[in-house]
């Protein structure tokens, strides 16, 4: 059984859906980000997106583009992104790590070679956006072979006839990007999502989790009660953001993921 | 090197030239984009469709232009016989109306009232705005804060024809910004918005469509070539910063064996410092929905390209280009800002055109290779776009005592 399956039947048992968190490797530097991505477990995040910092993220807002900037500007790399990782799994094995981003880092890596030391370094999943099922074929297999997820995207413009050519190449759990748009802007109207959410569930029987535009722990209580997992990554970052240089630039995100991890905790009781 | 039978059969029912091309956009769009090849290919076959961007190309663009025997720099040049082009005379001044009229009539056929595109020398927003004009749609321009500043008169050209610009402030704010952001809005606009690219790149079917919609410019040139000399050409010379205007001169004439053909990427400061020539200088990699060329580092980060012609100022390539570059049937080669400028001040003086910085990069190519080419050769060059926009660029350049203080 996989990290990320052994975590969603966890969660099944305590009837709650989980909270994933997404911070960018490296942001703002590499010891920052390091605290913050070894502190996100005690602070209730249940499973953990990791952005691999590229200078044209062009699927995200202000938000997660200026963190990516911020990395790279520190002499952050995909390389630098798989030693966080190595790092995190000193201390914590339980935790499924997945590493969002875009292909073209992970294409000058080398697809094949990349997969391998991915999962070398404690890597359970991997998200890219700019990889749609129709050019997937060229890593999934290498992913497959590595026992990575490739936890594909499916979003409001999926309708029926799309969402089984997206869903083919799907495994470990399924990402529901609820708003037609970018990282950290608008927010989906509930009935929306909840519509999605169940419509999805005919296709498929992974867990899905939700994200894009939720902002704080009531938004991502609503998500909990019906889906497997509500994402929020653009409010982490912007606390992170605002709190740079000063002494609680990593207890300041964390307190935001112990609200929210309350509000997924909490949503179905 | 291949040696096919054609080369001009691609893409591949994927959108992939070899392994160049493709669909790499968010799941977000890849509706949209499958929707935008189906209904590029109904129009293809629709002879009204086909008809109505003749007509217009015609009455509205002002085609066919002429193909112009050079008859001074040939004899400045001292070998092969020059003839230009002339994509200047075009309405809105450059080869970038072509497409233009191709793509919003195809908006229209999809029920598109919004228009967006990214432009990088403000050309590509020109001709934009000006078909958004002709045919009544919204039409909105990203551009690079930088560019934006250094490309002010095609900025209120566009705002005059009724376009909301929006200066671009992400990265190093220029074209490639431009592009991230025209992208982000289209996955924030799905329903009603048409991205118009101005360039043979991004998500397949952009590539060859907008190269069919240019290669009016290479079938013109082969008739008037025929008429004017009884043969085709023995080369053509293009600049290349996407590279449309170079695939359209090109693509009717690759399997003409006889004809040597020459893309002219721009070399900046020099291919050991700052330059836009991706063939030459990058490596393989996915960016803007398509694989390609690109400038970029080790670690696959996008490295920022840099040519004193805004247009030409592009980390990336048009697929088909890197393709024909790894076939060998297109030779690719690169030439200096400083180079262009003494190219685009030759072609003034003498001819009494004022070539585009972009298109005399291509001059500047033919200034170097024709001397030792015999006098029976023809030489196509695309004089791709006129150089009124660039006064100011060579000014700096050139500083105001070389025209007396006049500037």
């Amino acid at each position: 059984m996989s990290r990320i399956e052994k975590r969603f039947a966890k969660l099944k048992a305590e009837n709650r859906a989980a909270l994933v968190t997404f911070i960018t490797a490296g942001d703002p530097d590499r010891a920052t980000s390091q605290a913050l991505l070894d502190g996100m477990p005690a602070a209730g995040a249940d499973i953990i997106e990791l952005g691999m910092p590229f200078t044209d993220p062009m699927a995200d807002g202000p938000a997660i583009q200026l963190a990516a900037q911020r990395a790279l500007a520190a002499g952050g790399s995909l390389r630098q992104t798989l030693e966080m990782v190595e790092a995190f799994r000193k201390t914590d094995t339980d935790t499924p790590i997945i590493l969002m981003g875009y292909y073209n880092p992970v294409y000058a890596w080398g697809a094949e070679t990349f997969a391998v030391d991915a999962a070398k370094a404690g890597i359970d999943g991997l998200i890219i956006v700019d990889l749609p099922p129709e050019e997937a074929d060229e890593l999934v297999p290498f992913l497959r072979q590595a026992g990575i997820d490739f936890i594909v995207l499916t979003t409001p413009t999926s309708d029926d006839a799309r969402l089984p050519v997206v869903l083919a190449n799907a495994s470990g759990f399924v990402y529901y990007v609820s708003i037609a748009g970018i990282t950290g802007t608008a927010s989906a109207a509930q009935s929306a999502i909840d519509e999605a959410v169940a419509r999805i569930r005919r296709h498929t029987g992974l867990p899905v989790c939700v994200g894009f535009g939720i902002k704080d722990p009531a938004q991502a209580a609503e998500v909990a009660r019906v889906a497997d997992g509500a994402v929020v990554g653009s409010a982490i970052v912007s606390v992170l953001a605002n709190n740079i240089g000063k002494p609680n630039a990593v207890s300041a995100p964390l307190a935001l993921v112990k609200d929210l991890a309350a509000g997924v905790r909490g949503a179905r009781s | 090197m291949q040696s096919l039978n054609t080369y001009r059969a691609g893409p591949d029912e994927r959108g992939h030239f070899g392994i160049f091309g493709g669909r790499y956009v968010a799941e977000t769009l890849m509706p949209l984009i499958l929707e935008v090849e189906k209904a590029y290919g109904a129009a293809k076959a629709d002879p009204a469709f086909t008809a109505e961007f003749r007509e217009l190309l015609a009455q509205y663009v002002g085609r066919p232009n002429p193909l112009y025997f050079a008859r001074r720099l040939t004899e400045a040049f001292g070998g092969a016989k020059v003839f230009l082009k002339r994509e200047d005379l075009n309405h809105t001044g450059a080869h970038k109306i072509n497409n233009c009229i191709g793509q919003i009539l195809l908006a229209r056929r999809m029920g598109k009232r919004r228009i967006i595109a990214e432009t990088g020398a403000g050309q590509h927003g020109v001709a934009t705005a000006t078909v958004c004009a002709l045919f009544g749609m919204r039409c909105v321009i990203y551009m690079g804060a930088t560019d934006i500043e250094r490309q002010m008169p095609n900025v209120y050209r566009m705002k005059l024809l009724g376009a909301e610009v929006k200066p671009v402030t992400s990265g190093a704010a220029t074209l490639k910004d431009a592009m991230n952001d025209a992208l982000r809005d289209w996955v924030s606009n799905v329903a009603d918005t048409y991205y118009l690219i101005g360039t043979v790149a991004g998500p397949h079917p952009y590539p060859a469509m907008v190269r069919d919609f240019q290669s009016v410019i290479g079938e013109e040139v082969r008739a008037q070539i025929l008429s004017q000399e009884g043969r085709l050409p023995d080369s053509l010379v293009a600049c290349i910063g996407g590279g449309s205007n170079a695939m359209g001169l090109f693509h009717p004439f690759l399997d003409e064996k006889s004809v040597r053909i020459i893309g002219v990427e721009a070399a900046g400061h020099g291919l050991d410092k700052l330059h836009a020539a991706s063939l030459t200088g990058g490596k393989p990699g996915v960016l803007h929905g398509n694989r390609t060329y690109l400038l970029q580092d080790g670690d696959g980060q996008i490295a920022e390209a840099h040519s004193i012609s805004a247009g030409l100022d592009y980390p990336g390539i048009g697929p088909e280009h890197s393709w024909l570059h790894e076939t060998g049937r297109v030779d690719y080669v690169s030439v200096t800002d400083d180079e262009a400028v003494a190219a685009f001040q030759q072609c003034t003086r003498l001819e009494g055109i004022i070539p585009a910085l972009e298109s005399s990069h291509a001059i500047a190519h033919a200034s170097k290779i024709a001397p030792a080419l015999p006098r029976d050769h023809l030489m196509v060059v695309n004089l791709s776009g006129r150089g009124d926009k660039d006064v100011s660029t060579i000014a700096k350049a050139l500083g105001d005592e070389h025209l007396g203080g006049l500037v």
